[in-house]
């Protein structure tokens, strides 16, 4: 049974198809291992499983975040104020999987309303990182990331508005792909801010992750933004990086990186180059205000987006002897935790009268900048690439003191949310975090024009077989 | 740990008044909110979110006059679909999830307090 747990989903697919293995056994294998859940990865396990149907993943399970809506299955985002929850429909993400032959294998634990980047701000406790409990798994989506690279799931999706697929990924040594917005639809998403949110894979390999981007992409009437990706991706097999041109952006030439996490960064850039690709340095001058710009607009659409939680329709509510409004507060002190009553305050005072201008307009022309940043370096590059967190894991509790020293963990991630573009993190290699320590898995992240998932995914295959990162949980300094 | 402030390496900062949320904002923030904070919850979020708006002030100091706002980075029209009747949740389903359904409706307190 363990040799199962080994297998790719693409590997997995196969023997599934060819009839050498039951979709029975092998969802039975992998129930059995997410039952040996000690990281808090999930909040909800399939009792049982239907072996999935037929289709290109066929019988592969799949843990999926606590923010996609789950027909009849309890989903919560991760906050109290959604305890007992049980949603009317299933989310066009899960619906998809689920027609491609994929079935729920659980819900997976996630930072509140995808809101955090270390997975402490789970209203239902923390995920512990694989590679060293001590340490957090990333977020918002850090219970997927958990799940698959703690064995406890063969792959996962996740939700990313500012790094929350890709960071988590890098820290737990995983990859993790956020598409082009508008790849997928975000129908039955719980929304956090809706012009950034867009759901994407997180797997073992990049294969993986063109399998389930593939089954998930697509319009749906449902989601007027989604456009999906024409003519979908097909699995990577391209092998080296002849004729493709990397940028780096030339503001990475500070020092604000961890040092190990710098060393495995430029040793990948050496292996582009000998797989044929070139790099250069390209100035992308308004990237740096990237978080400045986020951390208005997302807390502005967060503020509008969680104004439904009011304790009327559904979710908890928080009886009181007063009026409408006493309940309203009530339910909501009592509801929400310290980072969503954080972001809901600064959003609500970026739209506040006398301010709106200053803040919620001036990030939002910022965010032209960047846009315009980006289309100028895909003028003559095809990708920009980066690491994709400035640090390995941190400690649990590390940075919980200090709200703005955690949302520089999204630095790099940030200005392809803003930008709307698709980006990858793999795991390029181990790097001692600062201060000592047994080595940790590092990510790289390759971002790509709109909709070039299928060059990126390529891109990433090619440089992927290239590092031959094997390293797993356990055999840290392998 | 070192924070990951790119923007400090390459140029001075001008000398500025440090925008500090007073008491009084939050408290005003948090009614247009519709949040109840508690005494130390109103002390912390004044120092927090100061701090996070001084940061964000940065970009008060780049020249965007010209620039027009993005909201959204897919370009899209509007498309027209027929307006035709089609079947939705039954109400009974609907209010199961409510916290305090009557009558086939959603029970809320009065809004008007007695007074």
């Amino acid at each position: 049974m363990g040799e199962l747990l080994e297998l790719t989903v693409a590997e997995a697919t196969a023997r599934i198809a060819a009839g050498d293995v039951s979709p029975d056994e092998y969802f039975g294998a992998w129930r059995e291992a997410a039952a040996g859940d000690d990281l808090n990865a999930y909040l909800w396990r399939a009792e049982e499983g239907e072996g999935g149907g037929e289709g290109p993943l066929g019988g592969i399970p799949i843990a999926v975040k606590d923010l996609f809506c789950t027909e009849g299955v309890e989903t919560t985002a991760g906050s109290r104020i959604l305890a007992g929850h049980r949603p009317l429909y299933t989310a066009h993400a899960v619906w998809r999987l689920a027609g491609a032959g994929a079935e729920v294998l659980g819900k997976t634990n996630m930072d509140e309303f995808a809101m955090g980047s270390s997975n402490e701000n789970s209203a239902y406790g923390p995920v512990l990182n694989p590679w060293d409990r001590a340490r957090v798994p990333g977020g918002s989506s850090g219970g997927s990331a958990a799940a698959v690279a703690g064995g406890l799931a063969p792959c996962a999706i996740g939700t990313d508005t500012g790094g929350s697929i890709r960071q988590p990924a890098s820290l737990c040594g995983i990859v993790g792909m956020k598409p082009t917005y508008g790849a997928i639809s975000r129908y039955g998403m719980i929304a956090f801010a809706s012009s950034l949110d867009q759901c994407g894979p997180l797997t073992r390999d990049v294969t993986d992750a063109a399998l389930l981007l593939n089954a998930m992409q697509g319009r749906d009437p449902c989601d007027s933004t989604s456009v999906g990706i024409e003519g979908g991706v097909t699995a990577p097999s391209r092998v080296d990086l002849r004729g493709l041109r990397f940028a780096v952006p030339a503001e990475l030439a500070h020092d604000a990186i961890e040092p190990g996490v710098r060393e495995v960064f430029e040793t990948t850039l050496q292996r582009i180059e000998e797989l044929g690709g070139e790099i250069a340095e390209v100035p992308l001058p308004h990237a740096e205000h990237g978080i400045s710009a986020y951390y208005v607009i997302a807390p502005a659409e967060a503020s509008s987006n969680l104004a439904r939680y009011d304790g009327v329709r559904y979710g908890m509510r928080v009886e009181s002897d007063g009026d409408l409004i006493e309940m309203y507060e009530s339910t909501r002190a009592a509801g929400f935790g310290d980072e969503v009553k954080r972001r809901i305050m600064l959003g609500t005072y970026a739209l506040s009268s006398g301010y709106y201008e200053a803040y919620y307009g001036r990030a939002q022309k910022v965010r032209t900048k960047i846009v315009e940043d980006f289309a100028a370096a895909f003028d003559s590059f095809d990708f920009v690439v980066t690491p994709t967190s400035p640090s390995v894991a941190f400690g649990l509790g590390e940075k919980t003191a200090d709200p703005l020293a955690m949302y520089m963990n999204d630095f790099f991630t940030v200005p392809m949310s803003l930008a709307g573009i698709p980006a990858i993190s793999i795991p390029a290699g181990l790097a001692e975090p600062e201060g000592g320590g047994p080595r940790l898995p590092v990510g790289f992240q390759i971002s790509a024009p709109a909709f070039a998932e299928q060059r990126l995914l390529d891109a990433a295959y090619a440089l992927e077989q290239a590092i031959g990162f094997d390293a797993k949980p356990g055999d840290r300094n392998g | 740990m070192p924070r990951c402030s790119l923007a400090h390496g390459h140029r001075t900062l001008e000398p500025r008044i440090r925008r500090v949320i007073e008491r009084e904002q939050v408290l005003h923030v948090a009614k247009l909110a519709r949040l109840r904070l508690s005494e130390p919850e109103i002390e912390k979020m004044a120092g927090e979110l100061s701090g996070i708006l001084e940061h964000v002030d940065r970009i008060a100091e780049l020249d965007l006059d010209d620039v027009l706002p993005t909201s959204h980075v897919v370009a899209l029209e509007n498309i027209l679909r027929p307006d035709e009747p089609r079947p939705s949740w039954p109400q009974e389903v609907v209010l199961e999830q409510a916290p305090d359904p009557t009558e086939g409706a959603f029970r809320v307190p009065s809004p008007q307090a007695d007074s």
